[in-house]
């Protein structure tokens, strides 16, 4: 066969099973500095690298300086794929992924403590042909469980060089990254076409025929023909849903020969996997050799009391309740700093200029508008910070072996429990992470109600709202009531969240209950370095939102907010004041006058001096005209009219207008809200001393006098964003995973309608019970 | 009747048996397969979950999860 090309970058693809270590071999292979994008069409997670080259890596081969480009694919347990993940892999190692160059090397890397299921995918993926390295990870593991493997030995039996490996610790890497740079750049010769699996002799012809047919089809090819021809015979999945790529005449050769192995009694479906695992069983006899076949390793120990029956329920909820107290205790201290540097830019930047709307825009549009965001990063960092713990230690699958039960009640299983804790954090990694979910209809289910659990981008809304509206006080002597409605916002998006998967379970994407095939691999201790960089990962997305999107919207909104201005207000409210000081000074006029103002300004900037009250009472004038008159031009403004027109829809939920305008900004991003708050509340206020949003809010009236942010509205405001999907970048990600606008929209509508029906509920049921 | 098949889920507990047959859907059987679930592999079934559901089993090494109603239809005799 063909030799790889010189000069063109050597690509090289990494494999393996889920759980194999694999993901810690790429980030040891490029040193954490991947590249993570996505495939076309799909929301599978693209992540390749360079090469490193590491001063302990000894040998100093001459092509050190030649990039070697690796691409970490995604986990596979065999090239019969099942999920959108593993058809990725598949995809890209039959080089059927047109963006993706054909690898130049395929480096496998296996499990050595779960030997036998992992050489299944390994000689596999070997029979495809591609110059192949084994990288055998899980040393350590594999002796701690009692066994020893001989890699020479496995390098004979497999026909391709074998590195052992204890990735996360480093040990073996060096001896990895110089045969992965050796053999990609030197022009591997490909391995000689070699085959795991005996098959009975009818099915040896009819591979021989099939194959004979794909090398007429296709001259030119990356993989083996016997490989494929043996993967169309035996799985029934991969005609029918690449039909357009094989064509009919293939399709027609294939269904025959089946026909004919079901008259000599050959079960093609399973004969190839029982002969593949008699091999694989041989060759981990052969290079295997148990010390001590019956220790308990320590996750058989750990899991004794993890997934115990009272135990594990216990250790669950408490993981669980220490993740959300965590994240709200720990986060309060950089949240307060932050603040306060935002306060202090705020009035920095608006001292130093002269007021207008420049100074405005700059300190209520950008400073304050960002800053009241950005003020959620700790929160969410150590969201992240606890999912990534969860996944890396090998917790997630056990959470899911915990909550099978109970997702099964509404239709889905297990493995929909990750991507719906991941939403916790961000429904956008929650709906990638569904693409481990095998059935279609489920995937969809999961994916239609994970932006129903409360995302981060909520919880500056509700952090906000409760501390307007909700009295810091206990209840039952022990419980912060503000706590407690935090965590009620939460279980009624889980709440929510389950009705509806099993709404839709039940009656649009009805269908068989899946199987369950889930994996619980052994316990690892996560590494700080790529805990704390999955943290970073994540975050980082958070921070560009901050800056782009957001920021985007602020400045927006703060022109909606200010413009058109008007003369007539301005003037009115310029003559009231003048009248209002011709009666404390009645001698000033014009500049004489301005200056007695200001000094009256300065002098009450420091409370020590003791003016007359006739002085105190007309600043104290000049400050309510000031506020009716920023009322009265946000009413005339864009925002204002616009809140205005909405104000019918919404005076049922008990919002006025002002609430009007968050919600319209909002409607891209949940938390805009809190910094649409802050432009609308804060306008033309920058030239005073800064007031704590927080108390703005609680200062506001409505038109009757009576306290707008009433612990009734709060909850039902909190409840609208419970539901609401306000949130482009989730429907762009919905779209790009459902392929089509279809799903999106019906997404987007089904939860407004939830949103403003329970919110409706929520306020006219709690008017009717007398509540506040 | 001794040798008999029984369904995985009847055994207790921390015990082991040797699969004798796959009565599960023709288009699952393949991938409990290549799981390594194969006649005359030999299975543990080391737990059951706090709900009774899912089970957990030890297959070839490595520990596997499967819904009681899809394990129940993997039968096996003593070994």
């Amino acid at each position: 066969m063909s030799e790889i090309k010189a000069g063109s970058v050597p690509y090289v693809a990494l494999t393996g099973n889920p759980n194999s270590g694999k993901t810690t071999v790429f980030n040891a292979l490029t040193g954490l500095r991947a590249r993570v994008g996505n495939y076309a069409g799909v929301t599978v997670e693209r992540k390749e690298g360079r090469l490193i080259w590491e001063k302990g890596d000894s040998a100093v081969s001459p092509t050190r300086d030649t990039p070697v480009i690796i691409l970490d694919l995604p986990g596979t347990y065999s090239l019969s794929p099942q999920s959108i993940d593993e058809q990725v892999s598949r995809d890209i190692l039959f080089h059927r992924v047109a963006e993706v160059p054909a690898p130049s090397l395929v480096v496998i890397v296996l499990d050595g403590s779960n030997l036998q299921r992992n050489l299944y995918y390994a000689t596999q993926v070997i029979e495809l042909g591609y110059p192949t390295l084994v990288a055998l990870n899980m040393m350590d593991v594999a002796r701690n469980n009692g066994h020893e493997i001989n890699p020479e030995e496995l390098s004979q039996a497999l026909g391709v060089p074998v590195v052992p490996l204890v990735a996360n610790e480093g040990q073996g890497m060096p001896e990895l990254r110089r045969r992965i740079r050796d053999m990609a750049t030197r022009g591997t010769k490909r391995t000689l076409p070699r085959t795991f699996c005996e098959l009975p002799i009818p099915f040896g012809v009819e591979i021989e025929a099939v194959s004979a047919l794909l090398r007429k089809n296709t001259p030119q090819r990356q993989t083996s023909a016997d490989a494929e021809a043996l993967l169309l015979l035996s799985d029934e999945k991969v005609l029918s849903k690449n039909t357009a790529h094989y064509g009919a005449d293939l399709e027609k050769v294939v269904l025959q020969a089946r026909q004919r192995l079901e008259a000599a009694a050959v079960e093609w479906r399973s004969v190839a996997i029982e002969a593949r695992y008699a091999r694989v069983a041989a060759i981990d006899q052969a290079v295997t050799t148990w010390v001590d076949p019956n220790r308990e390793s320590f996750s058989d120990k750990a899991d004794r009391i993890v997934t115990h029956k009272w135990w594990g329920s216990l250790i669950f909820v408490a993981i669980m309740f220490l993740m959300f107290e965590g994240i709200f205790w720990f986060a309060g201290y950089p949240m307060d700093w932050i603040n306060a540097g935002v306060a202090w830019l705020a009035d920095k930047v608006s001292s130093s200029m002269p007021p207008g709307d420049l100074n405005s825009l700059l300190t209520s549009g950008v400073i304050k508008g960002v800053g009241a965001v950005v003020v959620f990063l700790p929160q969410i960092c150590l969201l992240f910070l606890f999912i990534a713990l969860l996944e890396d230690s090998g917790y997630m699958a056990r959470a899911a072996f915990l909550m099978d039960r109970l997702m099964s009640r509404v239709g889905l299983h297990g493995k929909s429990f990750i991507p719906m804790l991941s939403s916790f954090a961000c429904a956008i990694p929650g709906i990638m992470a569904t693409r481990t979910i095998e059935s279609p209809k489920d995937r969809l289910a999961t994916i239609l109600v994970a932006p129903l659990m409360s995302c981060s981008a909520r919880l500056p809304v509700y952090t906000l709202l409760i501390g307007v509206c909700i009295p810091a006080i206990n209840v039952l002597g022990i419980f912060g009531l503000q706590g407690l409605t935090m965590l009620s916002m939460y279980l009624l998006g889980i709440v929510g969240a389950m009705a509806m998967a099993w709404l839709f379970k039940a009656t649009l994407l009805k269908g068989e209950p899946p199987m369950l095939i889930l994996e619980l691999p052994p316990y690892k201790r996560p590494v700080p370095k790529v805990i704390l960089r999955h943290m970073w990962d994540r975050s980082r997305m958070f921070i560009k939102r901050a800056g782009t999107v957001i920021l985007g919207i602020n400045i927006l909104l703060w022109f909606l907010a200010t413009y058109p201005k008007s003369p007539e207000i301005s003037a009115k409210f310029e003559s009231d004041r003048s009248v209002a000081a011709a009666t404390v000074f009645p001698a000033l006029q014009g500049a004489a006058m301005d200056k007695a103002l200001a000094d009256l300004q300065a002098k009450f900037a420091q409370p020590q001096v003791v003016t007359n009250s006739a002085e105190a009472a007309l600043l104290g004038m000049f400050g309510g005209m000031e506020k009716q008159k920023q009322g009265e031009m946000l009413r005339h403004s864009f925002a204002g009219r616009m809140g205005l027109l909405l104000e019918p829809l919404i005076k049922p939920l008990g919002f006025d207008w002002k609430i009007g305008i968050g919600i319209i900004g909002s409607f891209a991003a949940r938390e805009v809200f809190v910094s649409t708050m802050s432009t609308v509340y804060n306008l033309g206020e920058s030239d005073e001393v800064t007031k704590d949003l927080e108390d703005t809010l609680r200062d506001q009236k409505r038109e009757d006098g009576s306290t707008l942010y009433t612990p009734l509205l709060g909850v039902t405001l909190m409840v609208f964003y419970v539901f609401a999907l306000q949130c482009v970048s989730t429907v762009a990600v919905v779209r790009r995973e459902t392929n089509s606008w279809k799903w999106p929209i019906f997404q987007w509508a089904y939860m407004l309608v939830l949103a403003w029906g329970l919110a409706f509920v929520t306020f006219q049921g709690g008017k009717l019970l007398g509540l506040q | 009747m001794p040798g008999a098949s029984q369904p995985l889920t009847d055994l207790a507990a921390g015990s082991k048996a040797v699969v004798a047959a796959l009565k599960v859907a023709p288009e699952h059987k393949p991938r409990l397969m290549e799981m390594g679930i194969l006649v005359g592999t030999v299975v543990e079934l080391v737990r059951f979950a706090p709900m009774g559901d899912p089970v957990e089993i030890k297959v070839r090494g490595y520990h596997l999860s499967l819904r009681r109603s899809d394990a129940a239809l993997v039968f096996v005799k003593p070994s």
